[in-house]
């Protein structure tokens, strides 16, 4: 063979890139697997459930195959009025996230409490599911689970919709998806850092703050302030709206893009938005030839920029 | 060149792929830094080109980088392993008909790969932004038919031993398809969290590390010996190059992610593992810089010579920044500033490119066996190349700098927005001097094939005197 004098120098290289593997995805992956979701974790997950990038489900990113999440103030089963609560609603067909598909990634504690208390292994596709986040203890230690209100309390996914005033209902799933669609992570992070950001951005996240959701799309390349709590700093939609369609109108040195073309092609009231009769109004304005600059029209309900705005704004 | 797809083997003239190869790398240099420099437009002047989908930032920004590594600088990479490789064995290339294939699958599949990206198809992960079925694409048709190529001309070589250029392509075009394989398995099995986002930049640090950094420094241990004459400084510093790539630059994927909530020892690990990439980094500079020795002349006089010597300078301070801003003690400063698109900028298109441009300048002049058709524009693309990107580089340091203080003193963000801007317009003018300048170099490798002083067999292009 040719390679005989390599003999040794291959021995060597695999032995070299095999040490290199072994330390930098063998031994992290044993601890990152041994970490526990906590309750920030299974809001994520459950909230923008099975994948927010490519996937065959929703392979143009259209946020299609996408659960809601519903504030619940009445049990959807018999009308009584209950306390408030988030349940994430998984339509018929809709794909479950990775924690109540593969428990284990929920950490221990978290897994056993969700399948025996919140009997999460009882979910099927076909029939969709309705979740909610409950806190217990698991050896003295407080722990939050997942549980399958489907299951325990008899709520369907139908039932839930139903009863569900429209501004009750979050599109926080379908907003993710914009967001990775439309490159909002390219210069807003989502990772608070550890050292400096405390003041401004907030907590930087914690070790369990991520199981089960993917792309957790941190970015790298910050041009633009942090969004991880965005939402508790500005939860205005009136704020947020006018701000995506020309950040320029609420910042006028922002370096932001427009994201007018998210509106779709109409209004709230079905009109037909006239983006060319807007843009030359607001270039008047811009030359001081108006006062004010032309109205920025509100979103239809089922638009692209309500989901993204719906995703912004759970962003606490 | 097409015709030859379907030609027998032996047919097909020697050196047409890696001819195949140059030119298409060339033009992908040409649409990614214009996309670059339509992007930096946007940074500068957000309303430049607005309200349509296609050309937002969020959706052309990633464009621009996968043109740049994986059309321009990877096709680079094989056009000089289909060159390189054979000269060093004493041999043809092992299968000319792979090279064509491979070239043009490689383009069909990046175009594919660009077009999904550009309309929004994107896996969300950085550097992995490909969805999978294109990762797949690329492990198939892009990396294992060139690695096949490769080892088959290294293994049927018909010299003693194996010379230094050929450890690294051929180790190189090995390791990137474990990288390519592992790095996107949160995609192929959905692996979610922290474990996505860690494998996210242990695919970004290791494709740089084990593909980008040894195969451009490669190709100066080929160019600057073949051009200038001199035998390579040390073989054993080159030994010492070699393997301190794999152990060292193999590791840090963590330092990335400093500011994450990683597992503290796996942080500090990668850290240390961080500053040793300076061992094979001043190896590699040392090593090439002595070969020098005696033919510093050439460092003014030879096109080739003064981009690879360029390049290898720019390793000097790319490899400092490198070692020392992924340490905890400077990350909190700069992470996520520009100072960070910087230094990207300055491994790619500074230290890579410009020994990179070295190969295919004398790659394609050697194959075509015609002189480089200008030497005015090859001095201008050169120049041009070299100004913008530094005006590019310092602008976007400063604009990191004024980003960190802003960031550690709490200052309103919008109003490091507005500090920022004059620095902006700066890195768009550079990237559009860089864009202007490979217009030219392509307008010049294409007259040098139709038009080029005929090089007569057994001699070097620069060894002859220029007629116009």
């Amino acid at each position: 063979m040719a390679f005989r004098e390599y003999k040794i120098g291959a021995r060597m290289f695999s032995f070299a890139l095999g040490s290199s593997m072994m330390i930098t995805l063998f031994f992290p992956s044993l601890d990152i697997a041994a970490v526990a979701s906590t309750e920030i974790a299974l809001d994520k997950q459950l909230s923008v459930g099975h994948e927010t990038g490519f996937n065959w489900e929703d392979p143009f990113l259209l946020g299609k195959n996408k659960p809601v999440k519903v504030l619940v103030k009445a049990d959807p089963k018999t009308g009584q009025p209950i306390e408030a609560v988030n349940a994430y609603v998984y339509p018929v067909g809709t794909s479950f996230p990775s924690g109540i598909l593969h428990t284990r990634n929920l950490g221990h504690g978290v897994e056993e409490l969700s399948i025996e208390q919140g009997r999460i292994k009882d979910v099927r596709k076909e029939d969709g599911a309705v979740f909610t986040i409950k806190n217990g203890t698991f050896d003295g230690k407080p722990v939050s689970y997942i549980v399958n209100a489907t299951a325990t309390m008899g709520w369907t996914p139908a039932d839930v919709l139903k009863n569900a005033a429209d501004e009750n209902v979050s599109h926080v799933a379908a907003g993710k998806t914009m967001f990775v669609r439309e490159g909002c992570w390219w210069c807003h992070t989502l990772l608070p850092e550890q050292t400096q950001d405390w003041q401004v951005f907030g907590a930087p996240p914690m070790l369990g703050d991520f199981n089960g959701e993917s792309p957790t799309a941190f970015g790298s390349d910050r041009k633009a302030p942090d969004l991880l709590h965005v939402g508790s700093r500005n939860a205005s939609r009136e704020w947020m709206m006018l701000h995506f369609f020309n950040p320029r109108l609420v910042q006028p040195h922002s370096i932001m893009p427009r994201f007018d073309y998210l509106w779709g092609e109409t209004d709230a009231n079905g009109q037909k938005i006239d983006f060319a009769k807007w843009r030359a109004e607001y270039v008047e304005y811009r030359e001081g030839k108006r006062v004010t600059p032309p109205d920025v029209p509100s979103y239809s309900k089922d638009s692209e920029i309500r989901s993204l705005i719906d995703y912004i704004i759970s962003l606490k | 060149m097409l015709k030859y797809l379907f030609a027998k083997n032996e047919d097909i003239p020697a050196g047409s792929s890696a001819i195949f190869f140059g030119f298409s790398a060339i033009v992908w240099f040409v649409i990614g830094t214009g996309l670059g420099s339509f992007n930096a437009a946007k940074l500068a002047f957000p309303d430049f080109v607005t309200g349509n989908e296609y050309f937002a930032f969020g959706h052309m920004r990633q464009v621009h980088v996968m043109a740049v590594i994986f059309g321009w600088i990877s096709m680079a990479f094989a056009m000089a392993m289909m060159y390189i490789t054979p000269a060093l064995g004493n041999k043809k290339l092992w299968s000319e008909k792979l090279g064509m294939w491979n070239c043009m699958l490689w383009n069909v599949g990046l175009s594919l790969g660009l077009t999904l990206l550009w309309a929004g198809i994107t896996s969300g992960r950085e550097y992995s932004d490909f969805p999978w079925p294109i990762d797949l694409y690329i492990v198939a048709f892009v990396v294992i038919p060139l690695g096949t190529n490769v080892w088959m001309t290294i293994l049927t070589r018909r010299t003693q031993g194996i010379y230094t250029t050929n450890w690294f392509f051929a180790s190189a075009t090995f390791m990137v398809g474990i990288v390519l394989l592992v790095g996107n398995t949160p995609e192929y099995f959905h692996l979610t969290g922290l474990t996505e986002a860690y494998l996210t930049w242990w695919f970004a640090h290791n494709v740089l590390g084990l593909w980008i950094t040894p195969v451009a420094a490669a190709i100066a241990y080929y160019t600057i010996p073949k051009v200038t004459g001199n035998p390579l400084y040390s073989h054993r510093i080159g030994h010492l190059h070699f393997w301190s790539v794999v152990v060292f630059y193999s590791t840090p994927a963590a330092h990335h992610l400093m500011s994450s909530p990683l597992p503290e020892w796996l942080k500090s690990f990668a850290s240390v593992e961080g500053v040793l990439i300076l061992v094979p980094a001043i190896a590699f500079v040392s090593n090439i810089l002595l070969t020098m020795q005696g033919k510093w002349n050439m460092f003014v006089e030879n096109l080739e010579v003064r981009f690879t010597i360029t390049g290898c300078l720019m390793a000097i301070p790319l490899n400092m920044q490198g070692g020392f801003q992924q340490t905890r003690a400077i990350n909190w400063y700069i992470h996520g500033t520009g100072w960070i698109v910087a230094h990207a900028h300055l491994a790619l298109l500074g230290f890579s490119t410009f020994l990179e441009g070295a190969a295919v300048y004398l790659g394609l002049q050697t194959l075509m066996k015609r002189k480089l058709y200008s030497l005015t524009l090859g001095n201008l693309h050169f120049w041009m190349l070299l100004i913008g990107f530094t005006t590019y580089w310092i602008s976007m340091t400063i604009a990191g700098l004024i980003q960190g203080a802003g960031k550690i003193y709490e200052v309103p963000y919008i109003d490091v927005v507005i500090a920022e801007h004059p620095y902006m317009i700066a890195r768009w003018v550079g990237g559009t001097m860089v864009f202007i300048s490979n217009i030219i170099w392509l307008y010049n490798m294409w007259m040098t094939a139709r038009q080029g002083t005929v090089v007569p067999q057994g001699r070097m292009p620069h060894e002859l005197a220029y007629e116009r």
